[in-house]
C-alpha cells in the first residue's frame, strides 16, 4: 500500500522503514520555532533542569506578536528571551525589524520539503505549502523538543483536496482555501493532514500557496501540504539552511477522504462572524457597513497580497468612514513595497502603515475594534473577541476584496476595481 | 490513576482559546495566574462559581484555534479535575496532555449531563458515570503511552524522568 506524504515525512523522522496513520511515534525535529512565547517555553525548559538547549542550530526565534513591545511586561519578555538566545548560543534570532514568523520561516529557508518543523504557533501549518511536515504545539511541549529534539506525534490520516480549473481575476488562492473551509467545516480536517493538489494549485505562486496552508489549519488541520514541485524547489534552493528532500506522496496511498473543487467560476468569498467556516459568497453579503479595513498577518500580508490592494486602491479614495490598516508581513516585503511604489499608492488613497509583524491580527497590540464595529481583514480568524472587542464582528476576505470593501466603506467585490 | 469525581460545567459546541483565555492575556506567562482570567470574555461567572475538583463537559471542538497553552493551563491552575468533550480541538489536547490535565473524549455526552449534576471519569476504564441519574457511559480509553504521561503529572516530569533527573 502506498504512504501519504505525512507518512513518508513521519517515517523518515521517526527512523523507521514505514509507519502507518494511526500509530504514535517519537520523531526528530528539524526546526524547532517560537516567537514572543518562547519565554513560556524557557520557564517549562527551566523546571526540566537541563542546562543547555539540544541543538541551538534548530532553534528560531522571531518576534513578531508585539513589536515593538506595547507593555513593560511585553518588554521584560523580550528582554529575558534576548538574554537567553545569546546565552544558549541561538544564532536564528530575529528581533522587532524582521516580521511574522511564518513568512520569515520561509524567506530565511527553515522550511523546506521533508522536514518535520515545529512551532509555538497554530499557523505553523503554513510551512507545509512548501512541503514540510509542520505543526503548531504547545509551550510545555516545545520545552521537551528543546531539552531532547525530539516529541510524540500521532500519525494523522490524510484528506486529498484536488482544486481545478483556472482562477478568475480578482478570485484568489484565499477564496480557494475560504471555500473548501466552508465546505469541510471548522472541524472537518481535526486530527488530520491536508494534501491539495490540482492545476489550480500548480498554478499558484509560493505566497499564494501559503495563504492555504496557513488557513487549513481553521479546519482543524495537523498539517497542510501542498505536494512539492518545481515552484517549490525554485524558491526553496536558494535559500535553504539544510538539508531537504523533495518527498512527494505515492500514487495508490490510501486517503480519509478525497475533495474536489472547480474553481473556474469562484466569486469573492468571505468568512463571516463569528466562525471561520461561516463562508459566504461577495454576492450574498455585499453592502453590510465596515468600520475597519485590515490587510496583512501571516495569511495575506505579503508582496503579491499589497500589489493587489494596490491594483484595486490605485487613483482611489478610501471611504472616510473607514481606518484602513496595512501590515507587511515581513520587513522585506514591506521594502520591497516601499521601492515598487505600492506603499505610495496605499497611503495615497488613505491607508495607515503599520510595523511588520502580527499587528492588529490578535488584539492585543493595535488597531483593536470598539462593541458594535465590524471589519473585514485578509487574516485568518474572526473568532469572537480576537480583534479587540468581543462585541465587534470580523470578515475574512482576500485583500483585494477588504481593498475594494475600504473604497465603499461596506463589504464590496474587488473585480470592479480590476476591469480594464 | 484514580476515577475524578466532581460537578459538572456544561458548555457548547466550538468553544475555542479566545473564549477559554483570551488573545489580550497572551503576555501573562505565570501559570498561576492564568485562571484570573478564564472564561473572562464570554462566561464572566465561572470562576466564582466553580470549584477546583468540578468537571468541564463540552461539546464538539473544545479548545479549536490558536496554540497558546494557557487556555489548558487556566483549567489544570484553576483546578478543573477533568475535561470531558464530545471531541477536542488538536492542539488543545495535546497540550492538556502534556500539562498533566485529564481529558477524555466521550460521544454523546452532552445529551446525559446537565449543568450542576456530579460525575465521575474512570480514564484508565473508560467509563464515565452520572451519579445524580445513574446513567454511565463508556468511551475508549486513551492510548497506554498517553495515560502514562498523564499520570506522570505530565511532560515535563516525563522529560525529567527520561533525561535521568531526579
Ligand atoms: S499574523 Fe496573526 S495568525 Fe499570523 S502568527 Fe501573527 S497573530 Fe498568529
Amino acid at each position: 500500500m502506498g504512504k501519504t506524504l505525512a507518512e513518508k515525512i513521519l517515517a523518515k523522522k521517526a527512523c523507521k522503514s514505514e509507519v502507518d496513520a494511526g500509530q504514535i511515534v517519537q520523531a526528530a525535529v528539524d526546526v524547532a520555532m517560537s516567537h514572543e512565547n518562547g519565554r513560556m517555553v524557557k520557564k517549562s525548559f527551566e523546571k526540566i533542569g537541563v542546562d543547555k538547549v539540544w541543538d541551538p542550530e534548530r532553534i528560531v526565534i522571531i518576534f513578531d506578536h508585539r513589536v515593538p513591545a506595547e507593555s513593560e511586561r511585553t518588554a521584560i519578555g523580550q528582554k529575558e528571551l534576548r538574554e537567553f538566545v545569546a546565552a544558549q548560543g541561538i544564532g536564528n534570532f530575529y528581533d522587532i525589524n524582521v516580521g511574522v514568523c511564518h513568512q520569515v520561516l520561509a524567506e530565511e529557508g527553515f522550511s523546506r520539503p521533508g522536514i518535520l518543523l515545529v512551532g509555538t504557533d497554530s499557523h505553523t501549518t503554513t510551512a507545509g505549502a512548501l512541503g514540510a511536515f509542520a505543526t503548531g504545539i504547545g509551550a510545555t511541549e516545545m520545552s521537551a523538543v528543546w531539552a531532547t529534539g525530539e516529541l510524540w506525534l500521532k500519525v494523522p490520516e490524510t484528506l486529498k483536496i484536488v482544486v481545478n480549473g483556472k482562477l478568475p481575476d480578482g478570485v484568489y488562492s484565499k477564496d480557494v482555501v475560504l471555500k473548501v473551509i466552508g465546505t469541510i467545516g471548522s472541524d472537518g480536517a481535526d486530527y488530520k493532514a491536508m494534501e491539495y493538489s490540482g492545476q489550480a494549485i500548480s498554478d499558484m505562486t509560493v505566497a499564494s500557496r501559503m495563504v492555504i496552508s496557513n488557513l487549513s489549519m481553521e479546519a482543524g488541520a495537523k498539517t497542510a501540504f501542498i505536494i512539492p514541485d518545481k515552484v517549490t524547489e525554485a524558491y526553496v534552493k536558494p535559500r535553504a539552511k539544510g538539508a531537504y528532500e523533495m518527498l512527494v506522496p505515492d500514487p495508490d496511498a490510501s486517503y480519509l477522504s478525497e475533495h474536489t473543487f472547480d474553481v473556474s467560476d469562484l466569486e469573492p468569498q468571505l468568512a463571516c462572524p463569528h466562525q471561520v467556516d461561516n463562508v459566504k459568497g461577495i454576492t450574498e453579503v455585499a453592502g453590510t457597513k465596515i468600520d475597519q479595513a485590515v490587510i496583512g498577518s501571516c495569511t495575506n500580508g505579503r508582496l503579491e497580497d499589497l500589489q493587489e490592494a494596490a491594483r484595486v486602491l490605485k487613483g482611489e479614495k478610501i471611504n472616510p468612514g473607514v481606518r484602513l490598516l496595512i501590515v507587511p508581513a515581513s520587513w522585506s516585503i514591506y521594502r520591497e513595497a516601499l521601492k515598487q511604489g505600492i506603499l505610495e499608492t496605499l497611503i495615497d488613497a488613505g491607508a495607515v502603515v503599520l510595523n511588520a509583524g502580527c499587528g492588529p491580527c490578535l488584539g492585543a497590540h493595535e488597531g483593536c475594534l470598539a462593541p458594535g464595529e465590524t471589519a473585514v481583514t485578509s487574516t485568518n480568524r474572526n473568532f469572537q473577541g480576537r480583534m479587540g472587542s468581543a462585541q465587534a464582528y470580523l470578515y475574512l476576505a482576500s485583500p483585494a476584496t477588504v481593498a475594494a470593501s475600504a473604497i465603499e466603506g461596506k463589504l464590496a467585490d474587488p473585480r470592479k476595481y480590476l476591469e480594464a | 490513576m484514580e476515577p475524578v469525581k466532581g460537578k459538572a460545567w456544561v458548555l457548547p459546541d466550538d468553544v475555542n482559546t479566545d473564549v477559554i483565555f483570551p488573545g489580550r492575556y497572551m503576555s501573562v506567562t505565570d501559570a498561576e495566574e492564568t485562571p484570573k482570567y478564564l472564561f473572562e470574555t464570554v462566561y464572566p461567572d465561572f470562576r466564582e462559581k466553580a470549584k477546583p475538583g468540578d468537571v468541564i463537559v463540552a461539546g464538539k471542538y473544545f479548545g479549536c484555534g490558536s496554540s497558546r497553552e494557557q487556555a489548558a493551563t487556566a483549567i489544570r491552575y484553576f483546578g478543573i479535575g477533568c475535561v470531558v468533550a464530545e471531541s477536542f480541538a488538536r492542539i488543545f489536547y495535546r497540550n492538556a496532555i502534556n500539562l498533566g490535565l485529564p481529558i477524555a473524549v466521550v460521544p454523546g455526552v452532552t445529551d446525559h449531563v446537565s449543568e450542576g449534576e456530579e460525575i465521575e471519569v474512570d480514564l484508565e476504564a473508560g467509563k464515565l458515570k452520572n451519579l445524580t441519574t445513574g446513567k454511565e457511559l463508556s468511551f475508549e480509553p486513551l492510548p497506554e503511552f498517553i495515560l502514562d504521561l498523564i499520570g506522570q503529572g505530565g511532560l515535563i516530569p516525563a522529560t525529567r524522568k527520561k533525561l535521568g533527573i531526579e
